[in-house]
């Protein structure tokens, strides 16, 4: 498997819903036979709208949400971690080797502790440092990499602004010396100043540290500016996949190729190119059959409305992958 | 022609346990009839501050000052004080949504039942029309099955509803000023370019004002005619969006502009503006910039050029201190 770090094979997670406890059960499709690979040292980009299965599928990489089908293969330099396989011994060793860093600085850290405790707080958790110096010793020589003073360790978070804190947040998920990190919507929340900032410190950490991103975002422009490869993701399934620039500037899909469009521009003389998609994302309860994305699609094919064709990637240019139906 | 509205030289001030704080300092804006006026900036810079000043909905430890007026159609809202003239400025000439529309619904309350009680309020009619004019409303704003909904809960809606209908809402009084504070900032992009398509219709319609506060750039260069910037309580730039954002002039402006990431200029590095916003109790004097402004001369950087702002192009203007120190960035 040499250059990835991670394959995604054929994963699906559902959800058991029950409205009431009448009702029937009925499955939530949250995530539906993905197939990724991420290359090590790759900022890889996940995009779509709100529900459309980003965060579960981030969760099921980290091994915090359960695996319904198919496994993931963490490939470390000595071994293979199968997250569907795992003794206890393993998921202690695969938690210190990935990481999650949280959507919103504020709620994500604790009032009651110090900058210093919440970044130290992973270091004892999993009991990676063997005395308070050496975990001292870690917390400070992360905390410089984040660009935080040895003063801000004895405070407390709420003294801090919006990119203090994410920065601590940042300190928080690499001081137990990851190898690969799941940042979801980590910059959403912040004022375009402080994102630049944030984005260039996770690039500089990336070559500095040796780090493999996944990164969930529904900002396109951000993610095209960060990612070298991006799947963009709708109602549980990726329609479609490439290295960035290709992506960006060579969409397939009509849902990329919607979802580009609404991007607003930030020239006044160009408004309204939008593609508008018609409604919402359907709930994951009942997925269309077929293309998933035919109720809203602005112009689908004959063969589209019939849901015949079968989802599935197919590559239509060297790493560039669109969903089947869409290109056949 | 007077204006719509007309914003003179406002300072809002916070009496709070740890001291005094300036929220907007001297702001002078205006808002013609069917004009979309965006103001801009990162949080904390006085946005939401200054609308609400319109609807005088500025909590208790709220203070202006004497020499301030907002004059919404000839009368100075900021003399307001008896009910009835708060009435035209809550839901009578003026409306306002959010971000959150549950701020907008009362949890427990159906949405037809808030928006006829919120109609019979502001207008002279009975209740059957009041139920007429919110579920030709709901239909207005793209909501099908209205009548359905009239009858619902605001959680029952799905996000991008839920938004609609709070716009219904605002709009079935027909309000002369809209203020529309961040009212895309949560929704995603397919959704927020629905809603953006959904206001511009219905200002052409109605022909009303509006402001439309967003820390995105992009969103008001999608709806804006004009843009005030605004930076710690301050109005640093304003003017046509066209000359705003081709040609801005201020060092804030040009920052904000530089590290946003351009879909279309990927090569282009993401330049944050240096250092952190300071807090509002230790606002700088003079030029409110100076202490993250990679420009400064010796007297801008010491407090001693006072903040004013001239007019550079017709219409396009600029704080003076931008202007003297920030002429070669
Ligand atoms: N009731 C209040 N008491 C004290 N300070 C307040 C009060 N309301 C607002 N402020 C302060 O006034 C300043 C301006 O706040 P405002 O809410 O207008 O910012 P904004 O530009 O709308 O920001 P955002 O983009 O975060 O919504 C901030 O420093 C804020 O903390
Ligand atoms: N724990 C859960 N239980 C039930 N449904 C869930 C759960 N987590 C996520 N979902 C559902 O799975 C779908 C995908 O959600 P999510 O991964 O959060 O999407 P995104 O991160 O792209 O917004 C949605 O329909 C969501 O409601
Ligand atoms: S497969 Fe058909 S319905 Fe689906 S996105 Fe493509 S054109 Fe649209
Ligand atoms: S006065 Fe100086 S510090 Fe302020 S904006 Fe101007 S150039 Fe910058
Ligand atoms: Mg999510
Ligand atoms: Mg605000």
């Amino acid at each position: 498997m040499g250059d990835n770090l991670i394959s995604v094979n054929n994963v699906s997670v559902n959800f058991d819903y029950q409205e009431n406890f009448i009702s029937k059960k009925q499955k939530i499709h949250a995530v539906n036979n993905i197939n990724i690979k991420i290359k090590k040292g790759s900022f890889f980009g996940l995009v779509g709208e709100s529900g459309s299965g980003k965060t579960t599928l981030g969760r099921a990489i980290l091994g915090a949400n359960k695996i319904s089908s198919g496994n993931v293969i963490f490939h470390d330099d000595e071994r293979d971690y199968d997250l569907t396989d795992m003794n206890k011994q393993d998921l202690k060793e695969y938690r210190k080797k990935a990481q999650l860093i949280f959507q919103d600085p504020y709620a994500a850290l604790s009032p009651r502790m110090t900058v210093r405790d919440i970044i130290a707080e992973p270091l004892e958790v999993m009991r990676i440092t063997n005395s308070r110096q050496e975990t001292d010793e870690r917390v400070r020589d992360i905390a410089a990499k984040c660009r935080l003073n040895i003063e801000h360790l004895r405070r407390f978070p709420h003294a801090f602004s919006g990119g203090q804190r994410q920065r601590i947040s940042i300190a928080r998920a690499l001081v137990s010396n990851p190898k690969f990190i799941v940042a979801d919507e980590s910059v959403a929340a912040l004022d375009v100043s402080i994102q630049a900032d944030i984005l260039n410190l996770l690039k500089q950490l990336q070559t500095e540290l040796n780090l493999t991103y996944l990164f969930i975002s529904h900002d396109l422009s951000v993610v095209a500016h960060v990612c070298d490869v991006v799947a963009v993701m709708y109602l549980g399934h990726i329609v479609e996949m490439g290295p960035s620039r290709e992506l960006f500037k060579n969409p397939k899909h009509s849902y990329t190729k919607a979802l580009l469009s609404s991007i607003p521009s930030i020239d006044p003389e160009k408004r309204s190119e939008a593609i508008e998609l018609k409604g919402e994302i359907p709930s994951a309860l009942n997925p269309p059959p077929g293309c998933v994305f035919r109720t809203r699609c602005p112009n689908p094919g004959v063969d589209c409305k019939g849901g015949e064709i079968k989802m599935g990637l197919i590559e239509v240019e060297p790493g560039h992958w669109v969903d089947q139906c869409c290109v056949l | 022609m007077s204006h719509l509205l007309e914003v003179k030289n406002l300072d809002v001030k916070f009496d709070t346990d740890e001291g005094r704080i300036t929220a907007v300092e001297n702001i002078s804006l205006s808002v013609d009839q069917g004009e979309v006026l965006g103001i801009v900036g990162e949080s904390g810079s006085g946005k939401s501050v200054t609308a609400k000043s319109i609807m005088k909905l500025n909590p208790g430890n709220t203070s202006y000052n004497e020499d301030a007026e907002i004059i919404l159609d000839n009368e100075n809202v900021l003399q307001f004080t008896s009910k009835q003239d708060l009435k035209k400025i809550r839901g009578g000439k003026v409306s306002m949504i959010f971000q959150e529309p549950m701020a907008s619904f009362a949890p427990a309350i159906k949405i037809g039942a808030q928006m006829v009680e919120q109609l019979l309020i502001h207008k002279n009619i009975n209740k059957e029309e009041a139920k007429s004019i919110s579920i030709n409303m709901l239909k207005r704003v793209g909501i099908a099955d209205a009548e359905k909904r009239f009858n619902q809960y605001a959680f029952e809606l799905s996000g991008g509803m839920r938004q609609r209908a709070m716009i219904a809402m605002a709009l079935s009084t027909m309000p002369k000023l809209l203020l529309a504070d961040e009212p895309t900032t949560a929704l995603d992009v397919t959704i927020q370019a629905q809603v953006i398509n959904l206001i511009k219709d219905i200002i052409k319609e109605y022909q009303m004002g509006v402001i439309f506060i967003t820390h995105d750039l992009g969103v008001i260069a999608q709806v804006a005619d004009h843009v005030a910037v605004m930076y710690l309580g301050s109005v640093v730039e304003k003017g046509p969006v066209n000359e705003i954002l081709k040609n801005p002039k201020h060092p804030y402006t040009k920052g904000l502009l530089q590290a946003l990431p351009d879909i279309n200029n990927l090569d282009a590095p993401l330049s944050p503006i240096p250092g952190n916003i300071p807090s509002p109790l230790d606002r700088p004097t003079g030029c409110v910039f100076r202490t993250r402004c990679p420009h400064h001369n010796t007297e801008g950087k010491d407090g001693k050029i006072e903040m004013k702002l001239i007019e550079v192009e017709p219409g396009h203007w600029v704080d003076q201190c931008g202007i003297k120190c920030g002429q070669n960035g």
